[in-house]
């Protein structure tokens, strides 16, 4: 009996022993942010229900395999036992209360995420355009009128509104540790609130697919105090070049770009929520083609494109930490 | 079009796979010249129109799909066991799960149950064959043509890379370009045909073929779930064969539906995809329901527990799965009122799903339960689907889906789901009703390996794959960093994966083991059944299924019959002669003609697109001017068939 008990034992053991030990290792459930912490906090209330209810499944089920197997001296066979309108009602009933649980909190969660954090709602937003390019993000602070490519700098505690939109394809903005995603479309803007309540560098990524360099469609997000992220960006408005129409154009191009940083934005010439077919035509005037990923020509160009990362890798290697913005 | 963009190269892995084709076409043609097998293949199998063979090779394709579908699998893990990998680029890598979701959802699953369907539910509702014999041969042939044409795309062309989901703008021209993504639009629109086809057949066949006295309540669950399942078919499938039309047009003719030019709009696509693609889920999960309801009864020897219960959950469902689409994307914005209506109708699909759960235990419950290969399965299916069934809960709070959105969480998920409730499902019924196909069973000791390998390795392969998800881990990532951290459990994942594809292995090798010694069934009754299908005389029923149409008098008749020892004897009064549809060829060759117009439009031949048109078309006015109404079965073959004397 143990043997066929062994199976379900196992894996009980297996998820308690991950959830004590993993729990504060895993990004979504350790977040620097309000946004992030209330996810988190209905992460864990729908979790301790899940495990209740496989609780249950699994004490019933061991209980039942075990006591109505076929053996010698069976006791308690009855075939006509076919239901029973307690039994059915109770668990009709019980699955609809927990439902109910798990919906107030949630809708009241889904409600919450609409706006800025409770805590820091009297403050004004910091306002930020994320565009994505195949594969590239395109930060855009229309205040501090600077732009970024590929990594944010973001005061802490204060709520940042980010207008997301995209270029070409459905990408998806997220950053683990401050809140969970939402989609950048060309044609429209979508927004997202989330806050960092913790200096330091946070991975952020597109983590809707998006073809051939998604994997590396990544950025780095940088939580500074007030004060640092004004010189940061004065120092930038100041020092930084002008952004030109041509290189906007160029960055439009399929592929990857190093960290960028700009001291005008790209609002002047176009905004992708409404144009959405702006990155197609300007790939269209620089002679782009979109090769067919088996012709010969997209090989050589894969080819290039693998040396050109290997050497950039090779130099950012020598030159340590490329984070000394 | 040049030869570099016809064939793909430059890939040992392609090189291999291209000379395996070679030499399995090579071995097939010396074979069958050999033994001359040609007139048997063409007179047996290519022109029947028997539901039971159409089954068995429905079942055979999707076994072949499954092949194909791991080993796209295995590559995958494969790439991702260690940081960094290189044995697979980006490229490669995305054509590879885009072929293994659409390859496993659409070829190997669906088929797979409808091969299942196919067999027994006329059996089970005391049918000599289906509504429309003739249909339902020219619905194999355009799922087997659809799915020959998708899977020559790795070897010619290209395989599309824009994932089973096909999400516009990236899988437009522009971010697609080449045959790939046509394969995709072609593969599935020739096949979706023949399963609307099948949906109808089967609709009619389940509403007006049954025996007398079969009332709607007195159906077996494996049939009821058929039944809802082919009305899900009916309302879903002309939303994808629309959806995939408008794409084609997009793609083919420049038209802006979809596209990032012209006003089209990308979320039209999601919408509409989702619309077939959540239903689709229930397509493939509620036979599944319908073959554990018949398992968990037949071996505990009792009824099934709550039957009204069952059948009104079912058709809850299958309601519902028309109205929660949305939590596909509760991350494109579409603003909390929207995302708490559709979190809430997600979250109520669990309630309905826990009554069945309950219902399969307290089945067991005072019954006398043994533990043969099949049941093992039902049971593991419990175990394990429960796990997948909360974590979809979970999934389904929008607010904490913002995080698990496109993860591994979301990944284990549906694997949870769809291993645990289809494969286990299809493994389950394909041993429960293996004796009815070919009338033998397969060797337990064997099938008991299978099940633990495959349930073991099914665990470790995607347990780790929630945590690596509440880690941050992405789905269609092709390669991860050192620092992430995710390498120690992506190592655990693919470790896993390979137990289940060694179990794989194991299944086939007991197949043949079987194949050469399993007792032969002496009588139609393998399991001590409770439903039609095992009430015939002979282990495999024979190609009219039944000499004399049964008649019902309640749930469980058969069982029922046997268990008051008044099973009725043939006589020879009872024979009548037996009308039977006649064999046709059309079916196979139009299947042919759409490869064909498949083929051009995947090219953008349009003269061979056209030609593949014109010859299905002419096939469709060929047949109704095709005056045969069948043949008639006489008494002394009955007789003869039956071992009964005059």
């Amino acid at each position: 009996m143990m043997q066929r008990l062994k199976p379900f034992l196992t894996f009980g053991l297996l998820i308690a022993v991950f959830m004590l030990s993993g729990c504060s290792d895993m990004v979504v459930l350790d977040p620097k942010g309000p946004v992030g912490e209330q996810q988190k906090d209905l992460i864990m209330y729908s979790i301790w229900f899940m495990l209740f209810i496989l609780l249950v499944v699994y004490a019933l089920t061991a209980f039942i395999v075990y006591k109505y197997r076929d053996r010698k001296n069976h006791k308690g066979y009855d075939p006509d036992n076919e239901g029973s309108h307690l039994l059915e009602t109770i668990w009709w009933i019980i699955p609809i209360i927990i439902t109910i649980a798990l919906a107030v909190p949630t809708v009241k969660t889904i409600y919450s995420l609409e706006g800025p954090p409770e805590e820091t709602k009297d403050q004004k937003p910091l306002v930020i355009h994320a565009t994505s390019v195949d594969w590239k993000w395109v930060f855009t602070y229309p205040e501090q009128d600077i732009e970024t490519v590929n990594y944010l700098h973001i005061p802490e505690d204060r709520p940042v509104l980010f207008k997301l939109t995209s270029a070409d394809s459905m990408a998806s903005f997220w950053v683990p540790q401050l809140g969970g995603q939402k989609y950048a479309m060309a044609g429209m803007e979508t927004k997202l609130y989330l806050q960092a309540d913790e200096q330091g560098t946070y991975e952020g990524r597109n983590s809707n697919f998006t073809g051939e360099g998604f994997t590396d469609h990544t950025f780095d997000v940088m939580a500074m105090s007030d004060e640092e992220f004004e010189k940061w960006a004065s120092e930038t408005k100041a020092d930084a070049p002008e952004l030109t129409k041509e290189q906007y154009d160029k960055l439009m191009l399929p592929g990857h770009v190093k960290e960028m940083t700009f001291s005008s934005t790209h609002l002047g010439f176009v905004n992708h929520a409404d144009e959405a077919d702006y990155a197609i035509k300007a790939r269209e005037r620089l002679g782009y083609e979109p090769l067919i990923p088996h012709s010969k020509a997209a090989k050589e160009k894969r080819e290039e494109e693998k040396e050109k990362k290997q050497q950039e890798q090779e130099e950012s290697e020598s030159h340590g930490d490329s984070h000394a913005h | 079009m040049k030869w570099d963009e016809f064939f793909v190269t430059g890939d040992p892995l392609i090189y291999g796979a291209d000379v395996s084709i070679v030499l399995t076409m090579a071995g097939i043609l010396f074979y069958m010249t050999r033994y001359k097998k040609w007139k048997w293949l063409w007179t047996e199998w290519l022109t029947t129109v028997d539901h039971k063979k159409l089954g068995i090779m429905y079942i055979v394709s999707a076994v072949l799909m499954l092949f194909r579908g791991g080993v796209d699998a295995l590559l995958m893990r494969t790439q991702l066991a260690v940081p960094e990998a290189k044995f697979l680029d980006s490229q490669h890598y995305n054509e590879i799960f885009t072929t293994h979701g659409t390859i496993m959802i659409i070829f190997m699953a669906m088929p797979f149950l409808i091969g299942i369907i196919n067999v027994v539910v006329p059996l089970q509702i005391g049918a000599r064959d289906v509504a429309y014999p003739y249909l339902n041969a020219v619905s194999f042939w355009t799922f087997f043509i659809g799915a020959m044409l998708f899977n020559i795309s790795f070897v010619i062309g290209g395989s599309p890379s824009a994932g089973w989901t096909s999400y516009m703008p990236l899988a437009s021209n522009e971010l697609s370009p080449g045959p790939g993504q046509n394969y995709y639009l072609w593969g599935l629109q020739i096949a979706g045909i023949g399963t609307l086809l099948t949906g109808i057949n089967f609709l009619v066949t389940i509403l007006k073929m049954r025996a007398p006295g079969m009332t709607l309540f007195r159906m077996p669950m494996f049939t009821w779930s058929s039944l809802v399942t082919m009305v899900i078919i009916i309302f879903a499938f002309p939303i994808l064969t629309v959806a995939l039309a408008l794409m084609s047009f997009d793609r083919l003719f420049g038209s802006h539906f979809f596209t990032l030019q012209g006003e089209g709009m990308d979320m039209l696509w999601a919408n509409l995809f989702w619309l077939w693609g959540h239903p689709e889920v229930y397509i493939v999960i509620l036979p599944a329901f319908g073959i554990f309801s018949e398992i968990i009864s037949t071996f505990s020897k009792k009824t099934l527990f709550g039957y009204k219960a069952m059948i009104w959950s079912m058709l809850l469902i299958a309601g519902y799965s028309f109205l929660v689409w949305v939590h596909h994307f509760f991350t494109m914005g579409s603003g909390a009122a929207v995302n708490s209506v559709f979190s809430i109708t997600t979250m109520a699909i669990g309630i309905p799903t826990g009554v069945k759960i309950f219902n399969w235990l307290f089945t067991m419950y005072r019954g006398k339960i043994q533990f043969t290969t099949p049941m093992l399965w039902s049971l593991g299916f419990i175990v394990n689907f429960v796990v997948g069934g909360v974590t979809g809960v979970m999934l389904a709070m929008a607010a904490a889906d913002y995080q698990y959105h496109n993860t591994y969480f979301l990944v284990s998920h549906f694997h949870y789901v769809l291993i645990a409730g289809t494969v286990f499902g299809c493994f389950a019924g394909l041993i429960y009703w293996y004796p009815k196909m070919f009338g033998y069973k397969l060797n337990e000791r064997i099938g008991k390996w299978v099940f633990w390998l495959f349930t073991i390795g099914f665990n470790v392969c995607f347990m780790p794959q929630y945590f690596l998800g509440l880690d941050g881990m992405p789905r269609r990532v092709y390669t991860y960093s050192e620092e992430s951290g995710w390498g120690p459990l992506n190592m655990v994942s693919t470790l896993g994966g390979f137990m289940m594809g060694i179990a794989f292995l194991v299944l086939v090798y007991n197949m043949y083991y079987s194949f050469r010694f399993a007792k032969r069934e002496t009588t139609g009754d393998a399991w001590d059944g409770r439903t039609l299908e095992w009430s015939t005389p002979s282990a495999m029923p024979p190609f009219y299924n039944f000499a004399k149409i049964p008649e019902v008098t309640g749930l469980d008749h058969f069982w029922r019959q046997k268990q008051a020892g008044k099973v009725e004897k043939l006589t020879a009064k009872d024979i009548k002669k037996i009308h039977m549809p006649s064999n046709s060829g059309v079916p196979f060759i139009m299947g042919s003609f759409f490869f064909v117009l498949g083929f051009g439009f995947v090219f953008d031949w349009m003269w061979m697109a056209i030609l593949g048109g014109i010859g299905v078309i002419g096939t469709l006015i060929y047949r109704s001017f095709e005056y045969d109404d069948g043949y008639y079965v006489s008494v002394e073959e009955v007789l003869e068939t039956e071992k009964i004397s005059k």
